[in-house]
């Protein structure tokens, strides 16, 4: 991505670039969805024991690998933001922090509908549902701080710092949260479930590349949508507007 | 589903339609943005 | 280090001059601890086993309400940006005000503690570890809550956007503040938790005035 290539941390050259992509990145993502939800739903064998409520886990397990991930690319590009002062960087964070919010929030969802079937209740206090439950938090946070600064470099500059505040102390929260779940004796609810078969292992990794596609797509649109309203005073924005006229 | 269709559907649902509105969202968003700047512009340059 | 006791005297003696901000967040403290059995119900035995939990949770939200005060009142007259310019660090400045604030909201906490602890009927073996895991937490709770408090800096919204960033980053110094005393009180022993509070408490003060004082000078730049 645009970490290592220094050019596109212009974001003249970076709105182009992220332009070309996107239709390769949507249809990929199309494409992947498709075929990983067909796989899920239809082609995958049904569980012995789980029965056909474990097909949720084939979209459950990516958004909580996604909203993980995510978040240590929004801290990524904040820190990068932070140390070397680039506006891209700072946009590419705002850009990422929605997307993982709302993986955030379906892994949630997903993840008690999975538990209800399985385990009788719509939540269960188990260490990676909770934990989820606190990244969810801390992606608000980031949003909320960012969208209660007016003055555009302050709001930048600190969500910036508390995503980097936040994931240093995502690990904490996690071993916290897990030795707190073991010590109260919780149910032992393991959302990997029992070994999985060869044949339900694809699904969950064609749909976890498709997500990633996703975020990729989404994260392009908004970031453009970024550089358009911060540079709209530059002059190839303004050539931008009025060739589109 | 086996009985399970409410919560199948309910969470392959609840995904496609939040992944669906945040594309539409972020398009739209595209959309009013384009035409707010394209307006400012001509603003501008009615005055020059 | 005369940056930081300086600092230290400094707030509070300015915090005796507003003796009813401690007040204050002292009698939150009490109330929320009288709120709970109102809502569950006085039976000894129930209150016994939520009692850690539930003091945990009022002397973290009033420590947690009390964060605004820790930069307001310097903000509001110009001695906040005074100090981003003194020749002393920022951080130790920082770790200053942050010792004060804990003076003033979290220790008289740790104090009162064992008082509402008898009203949920904990043993005083139990009410000890109590004191102590509250002795050791709510300093974290003041250094991590700095970050909030140097973030927020001036913006509406005050304490509850505040409440949002920090009470995610709160949750471990909880599980194991009230963790400790739930150990003890079921046999196993509250040290191992009581350990972590420790190095928790050497992280954060290592870390955050640092983290605290680049919030400031976002906040303030």
């Amino acid at each position: 991505m645009a970490i290592h290539w220094t050019k596109y941390s212009a974001p003249s050259a970076f709105y182009p670039m992220a332009g070309r992509s996107l239709p390769w990145l949507a249809a990929g993502t199309l494409l992947l969805t498709a075929v990983g939800v067909y796989m899920g739903l239809f082609s995958a064998p049904t569980d012995y024991k789980q029965g056909e409520a474990y097909r949720i886990m084939f979209i459950h397990v990516p958004a909580a690998w996604m909203s993980m991930w995510l978040y240590i690319v929004m801290a990524a590009y904040a820190g990068l933001g932070l140390v070397y002062n680039t506006r891209m960087a700072h946009m590419l964070a705002a850009a990422t922090a929605p997307t993982g919010a709302i993986f955030a929030f379906l892994a949630l969802w997903t993840g008690a509908f999975w538990g209800r079937p399985m385990w009788g209740a719509w939540w269960v206090w188990d260490a990676r549902l909770t934990s989820e439950l606190i990244l969810f938090f801390l992606y608000l946070g980031v949003m909320a701080l960012r969208a209660a600064i007016d003055d555009r470099q302050r709001a930048d500059r600190a969500s910036a710092l508390l995503a980097l505040v936040g994931v240093v102390n995502v690990p904490i929260i996690y071993f916290s949260v897990k030795w707190w779940n073991t010590l109260h004796q919780g149910a032992t609810i393991d959302f990997s479930g029992s070994k999985m078969d060869r044949s339900m292992l694809w699904p969950m990794l064609i749909l976890t590349v498709a997500f990633w596609l996703y975020s990729f797509v989404t994260i392009f649109l908004r970031a453009r949508c970024e550089i358009l309203e911060r540079e709209r005073h530059a002059e190839w924005v303004g050539e931008l507007l009025d060739n589109r006229g | 589903m086996g009985g399970y269709g409410l919560y199948v559907w309910g969470s392959y649902g609840v995904v496609a339609v939040f992944l669906a509105l945040e594309l539409i969202f972020l398009a739209r968003r595209k959309q009013a943005l384009l035409e707010r700047l394209t307006a400012l512009r001509e603003m501008e340059e009615d005055k020059s | 280090m005369f940056a930081v006791t300086g600092m230290v005297r400094r707030d509070v003696i300015l915090a005796m001059r507003r003796r009813a901000d401690v007040l204050t967040t002292l009698f939150f403290f009490v109330i929320v601890a009288a709120l709970f059995p109102l809502g569950i119900g006085p039976e000894m035995a129930t209150l016994r086993i939520m009692g850690p939990g539930v003091l945990w949770v009022a002397a973290l939200l009033a420590s947690m309400l009390s964060l605004g005060r820790m930069f307001a009142a310097d903000y509001a007259d110009g001695t906040l940006e005074q100090m981003l310019v003194l020749p002393q660090p920022l951080s130790l400045l920082v770790l200053g005000k942050v010792v004060a604030h804990w003076l003033g909201s979290g220790l008289p906490l740790v104090l009162l503690s064992p008082v509402l602890g008898l009203q949920y009927g904990l043993a005083p073996d139990v009410l000890k570890v109590l004191v102590i895991s509250l002795l050791l937490g709510t300093p974290v709770l003041s250094l991590i809550g700095a970050i909030g408090a140097a973030l927020t800096l001036g913006l509406r919204g005050g304490g509850v956007l505040v409440a949002l960033l920090v009470l995610p980053l709160y949750v471990p110094v909880l599980i194991f503040g009230a963790g400790a005393v739930e150990a003890h009180s079921s046999g196993l022993g509250g040290e191992g938790h009581l350990s972590l509070l420790g190095a928790f408490l050497l992280m954060a003060l290592a870390l955050s005035p640092w983290a605290a004082a680049t919030a400031l000078r976002i906040s303030l730049d």
